[in-house]
């Protein structure tokens, strides 16, 4: 007996947005990255091929890090010293993009230069984090976007207390901008319509809806983010923005990631435990819409890339 | 679908006799309709119609229940495709897969079965386990996996999956369980006419099995005809995208009342490799699966798993929350430290459990902040220097304690003045941000 298949129909889509710029386009990376442009929910490939498969970032940071996890101080050796460097080895275990992560106690000059050492050792797209206080943030990013003009850097992170600063150099030098709301359609829609008002082109938003771990509130991200995705689809265009999300900064945040002794034997062996917490707070995102997921671990990486194909191929 | 009150109305007697209790039959059908009374009130419902609304208010997707003598698993019963709608109520059972012919089964099972993890005040543990005919039971040694089903029964009181092919050798093994409701693997094209004789004989569950879903709704519909109601599905697919495109068609089809295929799915997560197990598990988990068979018990993978499928069916309209009160932890004497937080149950039991596994005593004041995080409240104005003073007056702490001091989370630092205003003869401190860092807190800071 043949079925009819039921398939949704949809007047809207999320956009096709491109981060990173190739020489020929004004910038200096090797390849730029396309992501969005769905015209169904996630991976739905009977009713739509996707056009573009979601990406991974390996998120770095200026200065070492010395609150992260010994399990990621291990994969990363040396090279979390030396942010040239350790985009590199990012690189290499498979990112799509780079994010850089800036710090308070870097001061404008630091940042710019490692925001181009990290330009000059790899050829991905970058994504630059300030520091999530918001004078910082507009001090550090703003001779960022000059000293990058034309790149297609994303910058972020924008919320609806601080937006306007990095929008409008965002605007000026031809970047993209993060746009982060906690966890709410209405929140999101709102900083969208805020940017899009100061008159930023609508192929340079990605919106980040706001994720919390595994066990720590992932299930609120991951239900916004399937509102999120079927709005745009039923035409809000001030939803129809790819989606980024923080699986890994979130993941390892968490006790499971970062606590490896005195914690019950039910959990198991540590460091499978803190991979398995990242990669399955990151498949649940990708299969909620996530179109780029910051990740930390290269063996997340590995299981989230491998994922990735399977569920774009038709 | 479900009937509208006056499509219900149309199938009362429509004499408005009043034994039921309302005024009119209409009345009482609104209610019906509502699901706020039961047809069984009226004494006059004809057979005709009671058969029509007992199929009408059938859930779209049947409920299965696989059951031992120890302990149940309910899956099915769903109505909405995203969680967001209304809440995915039956959470997918965990089963681990295990050899017959496997000369440990009974220890692994054992130690499987002692399994249990801790998740905000909540033990979790495996749903049963699914023992597979391999070896000489899958040729037809009835022997082999009868044994393995009697060492299994002696070492878990959990409930089963059978998986095999042959007819009599299932038949043999489901005689050693008697009064359970186990579940068998699997019929298709060729052998369903056998299976579906084996569980209507021992009123097993039958899991369907057909390359596509048009396939398997006619096989649904052959063995339904035989005698069988209590089916599962076994979808098929190659790869994640597959059974993603196949389970989400399955579902939609379901919801619109489409029967034959109208029952909870089961998903092997270990059929493309155990590098993949995980994240195969976690799709179908999210993605719709009432079965989820893994073949490594491996605890780092298990707990996650555990924790996923309690955050995709928690009820999004009720955060999971703690009793606002004074918790005593490891018996706090007048001088130990006063901690404040939020009643949301991820934050209590963060806080809780840390301070219990460091062994330092402390008094928790959980404030009543309508079940939200530390920060989450403090934006929402649900965590501020008036709750946190009503708290501490109302659950009357000070007289419990000899110190009147209170700890603040770190993540509400700015509280701190007014909630010493608030409370002008208590010192206020502010803690550190992260639980796992309270118990140096407490060593160093509160001396
Ligand atoms: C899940 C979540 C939600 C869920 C609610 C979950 C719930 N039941 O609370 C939803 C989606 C509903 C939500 C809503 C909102 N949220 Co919210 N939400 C989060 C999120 C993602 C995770 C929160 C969480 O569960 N954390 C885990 C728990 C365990 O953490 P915790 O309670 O802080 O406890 C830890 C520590 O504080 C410490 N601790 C706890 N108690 C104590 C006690 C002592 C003595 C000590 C020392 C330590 C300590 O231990 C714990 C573990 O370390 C965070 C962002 C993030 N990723 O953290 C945003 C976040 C908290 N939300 C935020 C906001 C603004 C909101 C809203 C106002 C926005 C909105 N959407 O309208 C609303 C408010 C609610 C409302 N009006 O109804 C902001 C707060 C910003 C700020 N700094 O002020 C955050 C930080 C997001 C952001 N970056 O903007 N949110
Ligand atoms: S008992 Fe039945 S027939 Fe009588 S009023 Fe109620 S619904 Fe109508």
């Amino acid at each position: 007996m043949p079925i009819e298949i039921p398939k949704d129909k949809w007047a809207g889509s999320i956009k096709a947005i491109t981060i990173g710029a190739t020489s020929a386009e004004g910038g200096t990376r090797a390849k730029a990255v396309t992501v969005g442009g769905g015209t169904t929910m996630p991976y739905l490939q009977f009713e739509a091929p996707t056009p573009n498969k979601p990406v991974i970032a390996i998120e770095i940071k200026s200065r070492k890090p010395e609150d992260w996890s010994p399990l990621l101080a291990e994969v990363w050796g040396e090279a979390m010293a030396d942010s040239a460097q350790w985009a590199k080895k990012a690189e290499e275990a498979g990112a799509d993009l780079i994010v850089l992560a800036l710090t308070v106690e870097d001061n404008p000059e630091d940042a710019v230069k490692a925001v181009k050492s990290v330009l000059g050792a790899t050829g991905l797209p970058l994504i630059v984090w300030g520091p999530g206080q918001a004078e910082k943030d507009n001090e550090l990013l703003v001779p960022i976007s000059e000293a990058t003009k034309g790149e297609r850097l994303v910058l972020g992170i924008c919320e609806d207390k601080n937006y306007r600063t990095i929008v409008a150099t965002a605007m000026a030098n031809g970047h993209l901008v993060q746009a982060r709301a906690p966890m709410d359609v209405n929140l999101s829609k709102q900083l969208n319509i805020l940017i899009s008002d100061m008159g930023m082109p609508k192929d340079r938003i990605l919106m980040d809806p706001t994720t919390g771990a595994l066990g720590y509130g992932m299930e609120y991200g991951y239900s916004v983010m399937e509102r999120l995705r079927l709005a745009a689809l039923q035409g809000d265009a001030m939803t129809q923005f790819p989606m980024i999300v923080t699986p890994g900064f979130e993941a390892w945040k968490t006790k499971e990631a970062k606590v490896g002794e005195g914690v019950p034997q039910a959990w198991g062996d540590w460091k499978a435990r803190a991979i398995n917490w990242e990669t399955l707070t990151a498949i649940a995102l990708i299969e909620s819409g996530a179109d780029v997921v910051v990740l930390r671990h290269p063996e997340s990486v590995k299981r989230i890339k491998e994922a990735i194909e399977e569920l774009i191929t038709a | 679908m479900a009937l509208s009150g006056i499509q219900i109305y149309k199938m009362l007697p429509q004499t408005n006799c009043k034994e039921c209790g309302f005024p009119t039959c209409l009345a009482f059908a609104m209610k019906l309709a509502a699901k706020q009374v039961e047809l069984g009130s009226c004494p006059y419902v004809s057979e005709e119609s009671k058969k029509q609304l007992a199929e009408s208010a059938a859930p779209p997707i049947r409920l299965i229940t696989l059951k031992s003598n120890g302990t149940e698993v309910k899956v099915g019963n769903e109505v909405v495709m995203f969680r967001h709608e209304k809440t995915f109520y039956n959470k997918p059972g965990l089963f681990l897969r295990v050899k017959a012919s496997d000369p440990d089964i009974a220890k692994k099972v054992a130690q499987a079965d002692a399994y249990k993890v801790n998740y905000v005040g909540m033990d979790f543990t495996l749903n049963g386990f699914a023992i597979e005919a391999d070896g000489d039971a899958s040729t037809g040694s009835a022997q082999v996996l009868s044994a393995a089903v009697k060492a299994v029964r002696e070492v878990t009181k959990r409930p089963l999956i059978l998986i095999g092919s042959d007819a009599a050798a299932l038949d043999s093994s489901l005689s050693l369980l008697v009064n359970e409701s186990t579940l068998i693997y699997a019929a298709d094209s060729s052998n369903y006419e056998s299976l579906a004789d084996v569980a209507k004989k021992h009123k097993a569950v039958l899991v369907v099995k057909a390359d596509s879903l048009d396939d398997l709704a006619d096989l649904t519909q052959k063995i339904q005809a035989k005698g069988v109601e209590d089916m599962v599905l076994d979808l098929g697919g190659k790869n994640l995208s597959e059974w993603l495109a196949r389970s989400t068609q399955a579902r939609r089809l379901a919801l619109k009342n489409f029967k034959p295929l109208g029952y909870p799915s089961i998903f092997f997560a270990a059929q493309n490799g155990l590098d993949k197990e995980a994240v195969y598990a976690a799709q179908a988990i999210a993605k719709y699966a009432g079965f989820v068979v893994i073949d490594t018990f491996a605890p780092e993978m298990i707990y996650p798993l555990l924790v996923l499928r309690e955050n995709i069916y928690t009820d999004p309209q009720k955060p999971i929350q703690v009793q606002p009160g004074v918790y005593e932890i490891n018996s706090p004497k007048p001088e130990s430290p006063v901690l404040v937080t939020t009643n949301f149950s991820i934050t209590y039991f963060a806080v809780a459990n840390e301070v219990e596994g460091s062994g330092l005593p402390a008094w928790l004041v959980v404030t009543d902040a309508e079940g939200m995080s530390v920060l989450t409240a403090w934006a929402a104005g649900k965590f501020d220097a008036e709750r946190i003073a009503k708290a501490i007056k109302g659950f009357d702490v000070a007289s419990k304690v000899s110190k009147k001091r209170i700890v603040l989370p770190g993540h509400v630092a700015v509280l701190s003045g007014e909630v010493e205003e608030e409370l002008s003869d208590w010192e206020v401190r502010v803690g550190p941000r992260e639980a796992v860092d309270l118990p140096a807190f407490m060593k160093q800071a509160l001396n």
